[in-house]
């Protein structure tokens, strides 16, 4: 059957199971505009095209599903290379499908003209320009294995003008195989043996997750493997939620502002079980004395996540959940659950961490960030899905907003890519129209991806931006408090927006509390109203995340409250 | 731990900005290059890409890990050890006075070398060898004065089996 290219992506798009993009037009993807107009596929106009991306980012880590944006040559490539790389850097499968000057004119310097293969080598998992449409069909197959299969990523593909209105013979393309390609799935036994074999004689064994239990899906076995050995689990930023915030095994997040039972615990245990994880430097701090006493079995997709940062005893290279499953199995074959209280020493000593400092904050006079973030929590019963921005407001949320499943929580990890929460939340709230999906903001963050509110009027997504205002940049703020003598260089922002009239420009609502006494009431009204909210907190511009751990440092090195 | 010379080498798929990968993947992640040579192979569609870098055993693990991730690099393996052997080429422009036309000559029968160019006061020499044995030529000829040199990198094979030899 003949095809244009730009019927021909249309195509792959169904065929692959995408029903929702998002997205910018531009002169070099006209015809695969015009095209999307005659399919049935979702298209969600965005206003900068770094939302688009962020927003099929938000919509991929919601649901589990391949992200999918679209965007224009020139400034609309190259602005959404940050949220490539915020993707990139938490493993998020996303194809950025960019518009190209026509082929003839590569090279030329022509309108709208940039080198984005060039430019996002380095930050996607692989990219693609497509020089003829014969190739087109093939190429996006790969593009969606290659995205979704592995350690999952972006990948990019550059589509010059002339390949979207040239024919062709279209026939569908059969099942991708790269020969080059084969992300190991099957963990080795063997390994999975010795793992079994350092567990069964642990006497102070700490499991700590990270994003790889999410993206693999393996949040039952992780769980069904701590409850049946009684194993307290902790987890990076990414893996939150990978196990219930309120279980009694639970530690908290650890590293930088990890709990201090969690820090603890991993600088006391002698066996380290690491499932997803890649060792951050916001994790391990000095790697030197990072679970210096503990043996380490460390399970990724990934080869060079395995002793890239921390020399490991056991490597096991395949799939979180496969490799779960087959430690279960070996676990519940070998009888390894039956003395449930073989680790009870070491479940009271982390209690008796947990009693000594637990996370805390006084709420007084002046709004605690904490205490929204307690209240919001509260007052969705755990239930939201959570956006963030990046910064204090983050840690926060990451502490006080207690993660019950996977895919609850919606953060920019490895990059660190402020804008990042509200785009986001609308790509979870398109994924999830009934769910509570909350952005926790700070007033900082929010600003760098504000126009975005126009996208959730005018598409009804009732995204509720809870923003604690500090009147600063509160991360960075606090690393000079604490280092730098409070030299507060630039991190003052003594001039923001009024934030209620600004939802009301934008036709959403908007909310105000000024003291503690209003929390409770604006929240509940603000989740409360149908559409898109704005409650802006002026909360504690001192306020500290604590613990923190200076960079750096060892991770029991913390500054406490 | 001890930085040594490895020398890697890959099958690659033949397309365009796959050097661009491989290269960028060594700056991007500060890894180094000690010398590269690309070429295609028997198949079109193949090419060998032959690096020359200086790393510790955890760093060349990372290495070869972080390249066999890349999508185009179809094979990759170590070329170090004496399963394999090494070369390289360098073509080298000397200053032949008349009185050190007689020693070039020499050193080049002994190099196994050849003079592909004569000029009035300059011969052109073409070596090849490992890289001790060019350094060696190079270090020679020096105090004749070299007045130009173009060396390549390393390129590698690894040696089939010798049954019955």
């Amino acid at each position: 059957m003949k095809k244009t290219g730009a019927e021909i992506l249309m195509e792959i798009l169904k065929e692959e199971g995408v029903d929702t993009l998002f997205g910018f037009p531009g002169g070099a993807v006209i015809d695969l505009y015009d095209a999307l107009m005659r399919s049935d596929l979702r298209h969600l106009l965005v206003r900068h095209e770094q939302g688009a991306v962020h927003a099929a980012d938000g919509y991929a880590r919601a649901t589990g599903k391949v992200g999918v944006c679209l965007v224009t040559s020139g400034p609309g490539a190259t602005n959404t290379v940050t949220g490539i790389a915020t993707a990139y850097l938490d493993s998020i499968p996303l194809v950025v499908i960019t518009g190209q000057v026509p082929t003839q004119l590569i090279g030329n310097d022509a309108f709208q003209e940039v080198d984005i293969v060039g430019i996002t080598r380095p930050c996607t998992k692989h990219n693609y320009l497509v020089s003829r449409v014969e190739d087109l069909a093939r190429i996006l197959k790969e593009a969606f294995h290659i995205a979704r299969s592995g350690r999952p990523g972006p990948v990019l593909v550059d589509i010059p003008k002339n390949v979207g209105q040239a024919v062709t013979d279209y026939a569908p393309v059969g099942p991708v195989s790269i020969k080059s390609y084969n992300p190991t799935y099957a963990p080795n036994i063997k390994q999975i043996h010795k793992a079994v074999a350092l567990i069964r004689n642990a006497k102070r064994p700490v499991v700590f997750a990270g994003g790889g239990v999410i993206l693999s899906d393996a949040s039952a076995e992780l769980t069904t493997l701590a409850r049946t050995l009684q194993i307290p689990v902790t987890t990076s930023l990414m893996g939150l939620g990978g196990f219930p915030g309120t279980d009694p095994l639970w530690l908290g997040m650890l590293g930088m502002h990890g709990t201090y039972r969690a820090n603890m615990a991993i600088s006391h245990c002698d066996l380290l079980i690491a499932v997803g994880v890649r060792f951050d430097d916001r994790v391990t701090g000095k790697t030197d004395c990072f679970a210096c006493n503990a043996k380490i079995v460390h399970i990724d997709i990934d080869p060079t996540s395995i002793r890239k940062n921390i020399a490991v005893a056991v490597p096991v290279v395949g799939d979180c959940k496969h490799s779960l499953t087959e430690i279960n199995q070996v676990v519940e074959e070998q009888g390894l659950g039956r003395d449930s209280e073989k680790h009870a020493t070491w479940l009271e000593q982390i209690d008796t961490w947990r009693k000594e400092h637990r996370l805390s904050y006084r709420q007084q006079d002046v709004i605690k960030p904490q205490y929204v973030v307690e209240k919001l929590f509260e007052l969705t019963r755990g239930d939201a899905i959570v956006a963030t921005e990046v910064g204090q407001n983050q840690m926060w949320a990451a502490q006080f907003y207690h993660f019950k499943r996977p895919r609850q929580w919606i953060t920019s990890g490895g990059l660190g890519t402020m804008g990042f929460g509200l785009p986001a939340a609308i790509g979870a709230q398109v994924a999830f129209p009934e769910a509570v999906v909350v952005d926790i903001a700070g007033d900082g963050s929010i600003q760098m991806n504000i126009q975005e509110m126009a996208t959730a009027v005018q598409y009804g997504l009732p995204v509720k931006v809870v923003i604690l205002n500090n009147r600063c940049l509160g991360m960075v703020r606090q690393w000079q408090q604490l280092f730098y003598d409070k030299r507060y260089s630039q991190t003052l922002l003594e001039q923001g927006p009024d934030f209620v009239k600004l939802a009301e420009a934008y036709g959403a609502a908007g909310l105000r509390a000024v003291h503690p006494d209003e929390v409770e009431t604006v929240l509940a009204k603000g989740l409360a109203t149908a559409g898109p909210v704005i409650m802006e907190f002026l909360v504690d511009n001192e306020e500290c995340v604590y613990p923190m751990v200076p960079a750096g440092k060892p991770i029991t090195d913390m500054l406490l409250v | 731990m001890k930085s040594e010379k490895h020398t890697l080498t890959m099958l690659v798929d033949n397309e365009p900005g796959v050097l661009s990968r491989v290269v960028g993947l060594f700056s991007g992640r500060g890894f180094n290059i000690d010398s590269l040579c690309v070429a295609e192979t028997m198949d079109p569609k193949v090419s060998r890409i032959t690096i020359v870098t200086q790393a510790n055993p955890l760093l060349l693990e990372q290495i070869e890990k972080q390249l066999r991730k890349l999508i185009n690099v179809v094979k990759l393996r170590e070329m170090s050890d004496d399963r394999a052997v090494r070369r390289e080429m360098a073509l080298i422009c000397v200053h032949a006075r008349a009185e050190n036309r007689d020693e070039i000559l020499r050193l080049v029968n002994l190099f196994r070398a050849k003079i592909i160019d004569v000029a009035s006061n300059y011969y052109i020499i073409e070596a090849s060898g490992d890289a001790d044995k060019m350094t060696a030529l190079i270090g020679l000829l020096k105090p004749m004065g070299i007045k130009k040199i173009a060396r390549t990198g390393t390129v590698a094979l690894y040696r089939e089996p010798k049954r019955g030899i």
